[in-house]
């Protein structure tokens, strides 16, 4: 089993946390993980990216050149991974706020979700990372989807455990997105 | 006849000669340091930290156990001492130049930070060790072989007060300002000296006591006349007198 | 060594956990990029642990902080990056010349000078070759995952007191910034009588004690040296290294830390295509793994040492091979990150396929 994406948005997208959601779930499956941020000396605005990889096998890179999963959350994160990913691999595109137009459907396996509308229509614009991963876990088949909702409480603080079904339910939503 | 003993070697204080120049005033201020820890029963619970300058062989004058820092680092080690160890008594026994040039930043931050450490600073104006070259506390108009017409204020700025410098930041406990050239300033020196303990023993911060000191040989000055200078030059530009007292609550701030 | 829970955690963390468990009390740091999750981990960590944690105003201070430490026998630690390395030499140099415990990690990011704040393996030289002024030598290790941070370091803290000299955890700004699942213990309990014959507690009931380096009497110096010297020599039992795939390889890459591990998926990749490739990752840079490396050379293997710079460990390659057999060399320029395909067209350039 092998697995990677990179996970790209802006600063406050909540990037971070879903790469972390990631990692956390495939380390409760007793995977091979790594993770690693990237991004500018400055600590507030700009974009931010992650890379996640999964494996059974011992994990050589973390940095990944070529991925096979992408998810870009914002046009620059379009503009800068796209072209980056391999032929047939699978990119989630935040079409609330990116041009499906850019896409290239017929070399990626792309999923249009609109993951800032489905966050709103749930009544929380925060949960669009959420809505996010749950279309890549959906599209990539990496691992069931039940596995990342379960392991949300190691990256969600005690004090927002409340928000836990809600950041469930976003999960099960962009799943369904990526269902179409 | 009998024979009345009046005088006698502090026992933490080595019976061998030192390589102190005749009329340096460090012989001095050594034998108060080993006075004061035997007097107040600090000897074998005492841990010094040594710098660097003529005083670099401290350890081998006064026997307790002592690690040497590289120049000016004495506060910083001192600080790694007290914390790992903070049962021990710690002191420094740093130059003008160690502490008040290259160690400004250290002593500045450990005296800021109160650490419960002692410092012994003797400030003889000059660089001993290395041959006479200008130190922070060079006087104006002192000559020495790095400013030969004399220091100049406009390029090489004022001399440093130290003890008021520490006096003012939070963390200090007693800062002090002490000379060693006559018999009531010793007795001074030595009460200032044990209240630097004190303080550190009682918990209350960082002390600190800088002495006026003698050095003949780069002075290019006879001992008494070395002597003497203290009192016509150095005092009125640096006074004596305590800058800080916790326990009295005297001081400037 | 690092049974019980598994957590994840950065390189960083991974670095102080394994401090932690290796009994540190005493950690003094100040902050630079990419290493402040681990003085930030310290301040809650050491005055739970009952010890001390201070940001020093200066990496100057924070290296003299822990020679002070060390000077008392307690297990203590300082980190920085690049720059701040730099500031500490001079402490270390003293610590090599006192002969004290400690130590020191580098979570090295670009240079010269201010360079950036990502990954750079520019700090080869400064951390295998002395370092500071003066002929002596720390031991360094390096770490290629997070994993390792953590066991490496519990490690450096037995080798400071086995040899009393300051030990190096050389990492990178990937391995500080990136992370895995990292089985972790709990505290050991340390020896109360390590470091007993030497060690500054006041001298009672013994006769007094001094920590120095400086040698001024005739002939005592040399003789230090001399015992220094001796002293390095008896680190060689320390070597440590990974081979991977180097059994049939025709061409053997040399590299160590996150380069190691990136070079590991191109030797993967080229395996999957039946190119014979292998991976020598030394673990230990000082002692440097050469007699394992002779072994490689009088198998006929061919060499290609690829760093994150533009040629530093390569002159230990070269140096381990002497007369056997030569290395090629490719380096990666600090400034850019890493990927494996960065190393792919090179390795197979040196497989000549």
């Amino acid at each position: 089993m092998y697995q990677d994406v990179i996970i790209a948005g802006f600063g406050g997208q909540g990037v971070l946390l879903i790469g972390n959601l990631l990692a956390y779930a495939a380390m409760d499956q007793g995977l091979n993980v790594t993770y690693i941020p990237v991004y500018g000396a400055e600590m507030r605005g700009g974009t931010a990216n992650c890379t996640v990889v999964i494996s059974d096998e011992e994990i050589g890179s973390p940095i990944i050149h070529r991925p096979i999963g992408l998810i870009a959350m914002n046009r620059p994160s379009l503009d800068k991974f796209q072209a980056r990913l391999k032929d047939g691999g699978v990119m989630i595109v935040n079409s609330s706020l990116i041009d499906p137009g850019l896409a290239e459907k017929t070399r990626i396996k792309t999923f249009m979700v609109p993951m800032n509308q489905i966050a709103d229509s749930m009544g929380n614009p925060r949960l669009v990372n959420m809505v996010a991963i749950g279309a890549f876990i959906q599209a990539s088949g990496a691992m069931p989807v039940e596995t990342v909702v379960k392991s949300l409480g190691q990256v969600i603080s005690p004090h927002y455990k409340h928000m836990i079904p809600q950041n469930a339910e976003a999960i099960e939503a962009g799943a369904k997105a990526a269902r179409g | 006849m009998t024979e009345k003993i009046a005088f006698e070697r502090p026992k933490p204080l080595a019976d061998r000669a030192t390589h102190y120049c005749p009329g340096c005033s460090h012989g001095i201020v050594h034998r108060l340091v080993a006075e004061t820890l035997q007097d107040m029963d600090l000897v074998e619970n005492t841990i010094a930290v040594s710098a660097i300058g003529c005083s670099v062989f401290l350890y081998n004058y006064i026997m307790v156990d002592t690690v040497e820092a590289p120049h000016g680092r004495a506060p910083a080690v001192a600080t790694g001492v007290k914390r790992a160890r903070p049962d021990r008594f710690v002191f420094t026994y740093q130059g003008d130049g160690d502490l008040a040039s290259i160690g400004m930043a250290e002593i500045m931050h450990c005296a800021n930070r109160g650490e419960r450490v002692s410092v012994v600073f003797v400030n003889n104006t000059i660089y001993g060790m290395t041959g006479g070259q200008m130190a922070p506390t060079t006087l104006v108009g002192q000559k020495t072989t790095t400013c030969p017409s004399g220091r100049c204020r406009d390029s090489e700025g004022m001399p440093i007060r130290m003890a008021e410098i520490i006096a003012s930041l939070g963390g200090t406990a007693y800062a002090s300002r002490v000379a060693v050239d006559t018999i009531k300033h010793l007795n001074q020196a030595k009460k200032a000296l044990r209240k630097a303990f004190e303080v550190q023993v009682n918990g209350l911060g960082f002390g600190f006591v800088e002495f006026l000191a003698t050095c003949p040989t780069n002075w290019k000055m006879s001992s008494i006349d070395a002597n003497k200078r203290i009192a016509e030059e150095m005092i009125p530009y640096f006074p004596l007198g305590d800058f800080k007292d916790v326990t009295t609550g005297k001081g400037v701030c | 060594m690092s049974t019980g829970k598994k957590l994840f955690i950065k390189g960083n963390e991974a670095v102080a956990y394994g401090a932690l468990a290796a009994g540190c009390k005493c950690f003094f740091g100040y902050p630079i990029t990419p290493q402040n999750d681990i003085p930030e981990f310290m301040s809650k960590a050491m005055p739970k642990a009952g010890g001390q944690f201070v940001q020093a105003e200066s990496e100057v201070a924070a290296a003299n902080m822990l020679l002070g430490a060390a000077a008392c026998g307690v297990r203590a630690m300082t980190s920085s990056s690049s720059p701040g390395v730099s500031l500490k030499q001079e402490a270390i140099s003293y610590m090599a010349g006192s002969e004290l415990p400690g130590v020191i990690v580098n979570m090295n990011r670009g240079g010269p000078g201010l360079g950036d704040i990502g990954p750079s393996q520019g700090d080869y030289f400064q951390s295998v070759k002395g370092g500071g002024h003066g002929d002596y030598r720390t031991l360094v290790l390096a770490p290629g995952n997070c994993q390792e941070a953590y066991d490496l370091t519990m490690l450096a803290f037995d080798l400071a007191y086995k040899y009393t000299n300051p030990v190096l955890i050389l990492g990178d700004a990937i391995l500080g910034q990136m992370k895995e699942p990292v089985s972790v213990g709990e505290p050991i309990a340390v020896d109360e009588a390590e470091g007993g014959d030497w060690k500054l507690t006041g001298a009672k009931g013994r006769p007094y004690r001094i920590l120095k380096s400086l040698h001024l009497e005739e002939g005592s110096l040399a003789e230090h040296n001399l015992k220094l010297a001796a002293k390095y020599e008896s680190m060689r039992g320390e070597v440590r290294f990974e081979s991977f795939e180097t059994k049939d390889a025709e061409l053997v890459v040399v590299a160590y830390g996150s380069i190691g591990r990136i070079v590991k998926t191109v030797v993967r990749k080229l395996r999957q295509e039946g190119l014979k490739v292998g991976l020598f990752r030394p673990i230990t840079l000082y002692p440097y793994p050469s007699a394992a490396l002779v072994e490689l050379a009088q198998e006929g293997k061919r060499f290609l040492t690829v760093e994150h710079n533009m040629g530093q460990m390569i002159e230990d390659v070269r140096l381990s091979l002497c007369g056997l057999a030569d290395s090629a060399f490719f380096g990666f320029p600090p400034g850019n990150m890493p990927t494996p395909e960065d190393f792919e067209q090179p390795v197979r350039q040196a497989l000549g396929r």
